[in-house]
């Protein structure tokens, strides 16, 4: 299986400068916020690909700039051989475009509030011209509908109407409407209830295997990223700190971040999982620590990883499993 | 036995709307011993945070108490005239709620409000009452918090927030702290500091703690007996770990089971279907009952009374009333 | 495919619209506002007069053949000594019935407040979207315009526009095109609290993930705007309209009294005004007083109207 998405060396700079005047009379410099700093992945056609982190970790403005809501500052992201940031490729993005949707996090903002349930579903249909005619365009929006547990009639409806779940299950319908092959969903079921989760979780599943969807899937709950993904990313202020197959991280997580964020989820069943405990908060982004950003709270820290930054090899990046001393 | 120190008898909360009257609470009860922690969990709208409303006296109009008795140490608290209960609030009551910012005021540094709450409540000097503020600082896991007490809120990181509102809760040695969704605003690896820090806490003061929370994780960490809520009542109510591995109600067993783990494959989550009712279109008898895949004919008229079906483990469900046996026998087959 | 478990919540959205039932609720909070049905009262009669002029005024007030000069000063509720007709509010120096008059007058100075409305509504609206959903230089720009206008007395540009039209337009046609310069003065005095307004909903709907949605499948900014955002912005700029309307009436009569509105020929209540306030000194003061108590009642009434719209609408006063 080829590479179907691939994202190389992605950064994205936010400016969170004090305003001119101010900077002028405080004699301080331009200041940036480093949401995502050097992130490379890539995800195959058909699987599910997880980034988790925690708040501030820049998980969904990757997302945002996989799917092209918010442009790169640098790196190249590369979907079925078409480059999202190329000029020359601009006609090629243009056609991809449709096989590209995303799910997002608040099924309360993601509809159009004065809109028909059939109109929302129908939006891609009608944007890029895939089927004509009004008749016909009905008939696939009450397919679509049926297609993620909703019936036909539902269209009819204003989005008010739903609950949390069944606006999020709209949210996919209308991801689908173009044949979408991609979809990013951020942060798709953390607005939802327990119960609920497990309907769209299991609908998004079922899904997959119908339509050999691939998913890009951000969340910031592991117990969740474990039951949907086929690979993970464990993010920590704007870069990626271990890629490893799902079964592997929650076997054998390598990262000392990785092991103490599987440590600090509450666990259900109390199964005796040894846990260290967890200290320290997430650093300012504005500020991240020199070298490893993750050293102030890291147990393995050494002199070199206050100083140097680690490169990402071989899945992981991190001083202390590069040089043997995390142990497994 | 002694007595307990939060108890909760058949609480009723109503709120009257146009449309008619809803029943947000209805017909709730529940004990809280010293030094227990019990996890109230439910889905929204399941009425966890109003019972926790209701203890604490914060019930604001068109929503009223409508039925039933509240007593703390063996007193009725639910009668008492408005600024009676405002002192019970602070003084025997301690409240923590999900974000740290709105229970803080950020005008005054932490030093000014733990040291007013001290003194409203004890006759410390401000001396004593400020020696005694650090000392609560210090205990929640405040680093140097003779420097830091006199900073503002906003100088301190959601965690460490979330401490110092641990600690205002604290102030005046209360019985009783209501926590709701103390962890939910909070990042993963701070939440388990926070649920940590609680336990330590009620462990070491002997105060009873109602955690009210979506998170049925946190409960199983923090608590020793777990109220699971449904539209307004009590499904089921046990100690935590027989909940959890043992649900009897069939809404708490499919919740359980809905929740993805962390240590098991699992290659399909159980799934209730539907949502929860809204309070306007509660369904008669069983509230569950449209949802429940155990379903037979009497659940559809007949409200299931909690049934003592092991020790300390009640339960709401017509499947467990020894009279039902014949029938639910042959629903199931 | 999708379990038939998950079937039965299809369509089983057990609340009716809310849409629906807002509506019921607004006629609901209506009915227990006294205040509100009062208002509704006074503004409808006084609508309903003002569209019906030509049928329910007992004279053309403004048909210089139908007045007689020994009518001249009648007091309220006195026949005329030339024409023997009863005025039920007394007459003018002309004979003119005042009664008459108010129902022109008040059909002028509601046909100016509405059509200024709109037209500050209409600018306000799209230069407020246009800034929140572009941004950058174009948002600087008008939110800086609307800055400078903010810091004027609505009035005083209501009056520099007048000025400006007055040393265009030739005085002989000015007559006829009087009405269009102060819907237009008072319009473009009002636009800037309509362009914040809307700047400030659109850059909060903007951000809303239905909008991002639409991004993603190639909409065009403009159609994004006027599909998704305008129809969700529009809501608080009514009720302010509402408001704003009772005060565009008052405009139009303040600049009427000061003799820079309508003419004499094509009188609102403002003019009325004008008019009767010479006579006042001198005893006739029925000529100045109806037209100012219908000013007052009108504006009251919508003011009041637009007070309770507002309230009603927001969830957080009830």
């Amino acid at each position: 299986m080829s590479d179907f998405v691939e994202v190389q060396n992605l950064r994205r700079l936010f400016d969170v400068s004090k305003p001119l005047i101010t900077r002028m009379i405080d004699r301080v410099p331009k200041q940036y916020l480093k949401a995502v700093d050097g992130v490379s992945f890539a995800i195959r056609k058909g699987e599910t690909f997880a980034l988790v982190g925690e708040s501030g970790s820049g998980k969904s403005t990757v997302a945002r700039m996989v799917v092209g809501l918010l442009p790169a500052s640098d790196g190249t992201i590369t979907i079925d051989t078409v480059s999202m940031r190329d000029k020359a490729d601009a006609t090629a993005r243009q056609k991809l475009r449709k096989r590209i949707q995303m799910i997002f996090q608040d099924p309360y903002a993601s509809l159009n509030p004065r809109w028909r349930v059939e109109r929302i579903v129908a939006e891609p249909i009608r944007a890029f011209g895939l089927i004509q005619g009004d008749e016909a365009i009905r008939r696939r929006v009450g397919e679509l509908l049926s297609l993620v547990g909703l019936h036909p009639d539902d269209g009819r409806k204003f989005p008010h109407e739903f609950s949390g779940g069944q606006r999020q299950r709209i949210a996919i319908a209308r991801a689908l409407a173009s044949n979408a092959e991609f979809l990013v969903c951020d942060e798709p079921t953390s607005a939802l209830d327990v119960s609920v989760q497990a309907q769209i979780l299991n609908l998004m599943k079922e899904l997959q295997e119908s339509f050999g969807l691939t998913y890009l899937f951000i969340s910031h709950n592991l117990a969740v990223v474990r039951y949907m993904a086929t690979r993970i990313g464990v993010m920590y202020l704007g870069r990626i700190v271990e890629i490893a197959p799902a079964r592997e991280l929650f076997a054998r997580p390598r990262h000392p971040y990785t092991r103490m964020l599987l440590d600090a989820v509450p666990d259900l069943h109390m199964s005796g999982r040894t846990r260290t405990p967890v200290g320290g908060e997430i650093p300012n982004p504005i500020n991240p620590p020199p070298g490893c950003t993750f050293h102030p709270r890291c147990p393995l820290a050494n002199e070199r990883c206050r100083r140097e930054a680690p490169a990402f090899i071989d899945g992981v990046a991190c001083h202390a499993v590069e040089e043997g001393r995390a142990a497994a | 036995m002694t007595e307990p120190v939060l108890s909760v008898r058949d609480l009723r909360v109503e709120f009257v709307t146009r449309r008619g009257t809803l029943k947000a609470i209805d017909g709730v009860s529940f004990d809280i011993a010293r030094g227990e922690v019990l996890g109230v969990v439910g889905e929204s709208g399941a009425g966890k945070s109003v019972t926790g409303s209701a203890v604490i006296g914060l019930i604001e109009p068109p929503g009223r108490i409508a039925g039933g008795q509240i007593l703390l140490s063996g007193e009725r608290i639910d009668n008492l005239p408005a600024e009676t209960m405002r002192r019970v609030r602070g003084k025997r009551i301690g409240m923590i709620f999900q974000d740290p910012l709105t229970s803080l005021n950020p005008l005054y540094t932490v030093a000014e409000q733990l040291i007013e709450t001290i003194r409203t409540h004890t006759d410390l000097t401000p001396k004593q009452a400020r020696a005694r503020a650090i000392d609560l600082l210090a205990e929640v896991g405040i680093p140097a918090p003779e420097r830091r007490i006199d900073s503002y809120p906003h100088e301190f990181s959601g965690g460490m927030r979330q401490r110092v509102v641990i600690a205002l809760a604290l102030c005046a040695g209360p019985e009783l702290i209501i926590a709701d969704e103390p962890t939910t605003a909070l990042d993963v690896s701070v939440q388990a500091q926070i649920i940590t820090l609680l336990k330590k806490l009620c462990r070491d003061h002997g105060t009873a703690v109602m955690l009210v929370t979506h998170d049925m994780g946190v409960i199983a960490e923090t608590a020793d007996r777990v109220a699971v809520m449904y539209a307004g009542r009590i499904a089921e109510i046990g100690p935590v770990r027989e909940v959890v591995s043992r649900a009897l109600h069939p809404y708490a067993s499919g919740l359980m089971g809905a929740i993805p783990t962390l240590d098991q494959d699992i290659g399909r989550l159980v799934q209730i279907p539907g949502s929860m009712p809204r309070l306007t279109a509660i369904p008669p008898g069983c509230a569950f009952n449209p949802r429940c895949p155990k379903v037979f004919d009497r659940c559809r008229v007949d409200r299931p009374e909690p049934i003592e079906h092991r020790p300390a483990h009640r339960v709401a469900c017509h499947l467990y009333d020894p009279a039902e046996r014949p029938a639910v026998l042959e629903a199931l087959s | 495919m999708s379990d038939p478990a998950s079937k039965p919540q299809a369509s089983a959205a057990p609340m009716g619209a809310i849409g629906r039932a807002l509506d019921a609720d607004l006629w609901f909070w209506f009915r227990s506002s006294p205040v509100a049905i009062v208002s509704a009262f006074v503004a409808v009669t006084l609508i309903a007069a003002a569209l019906l002029a030509d049928v329910l005024a007992p004279q053309n007030a403004f048909d210089a053949a139908q007045l007689n000069l020994l009518d001249g000063f009648t007091p309220p509720m006195e026949r005329g000594m030339g024409s023997q007709m009863l005025f039920l509010m007394g007459s003018d120096d002309q004979g003119r019935d005042i009664f008459s008059a108010l129902f022109y007058g008040t059909r002028l100075s509601l046909l100016v407040g509405l059509a200024s409305v709109l037209f500050s509504l209409t600018m306000g609206i799209s230069l407020g979207l246009l800034a929140g959903y572009v941004g950058g230089r174009t948002e600087m720009f008008i939110m800086r315009v609307a800055d400078i206008q903010l810091s004027f007395p609505a009035i005083l540009i209501a009056l520099l526009i007048f000025g400006v039209a007055r040393s265009l337009i030739p005085p002989q046609q000015y007559e006829t095109a009087a009405v269009v310069v102060i819907i237009v003065a008072i319009g473009l005095s009002n636009w800037a609290q309509y362009a914040r307004t809307v700047r400030a909903s659109t850059l909060v709907e903007r951000n809303k993930e239905y909008v991002q949605a639409a991004r993603l499948m190639g909409i065009s900014g403009l159609a994004i705007m006027a599909r998704h955002v305008l129809p969700n912005v529009t809501g608080p700029v009514l009720v302010i309209a509402t408001i704003n309307l009772a005060l565009a009436i008052i405009e139009e009569a303040t600049l009427s009294f000061l003799g820079v509105g309508l003419p004499v020929t094509q009188p609102s209540l403002g003019t009325l005004i004008r008019s009767g306030q010479k006579f006042l000194l001198s005893g006739e003061w029925w000529i100045l007083f109806f037209p100012a108590l219908v000013l007052v009642l009108l504006a009251l009434a919508i003011n009041l109207l637009g007070d309770w719209l507002r309230d009603a609408l927001n969830p957080k006063l009830r």
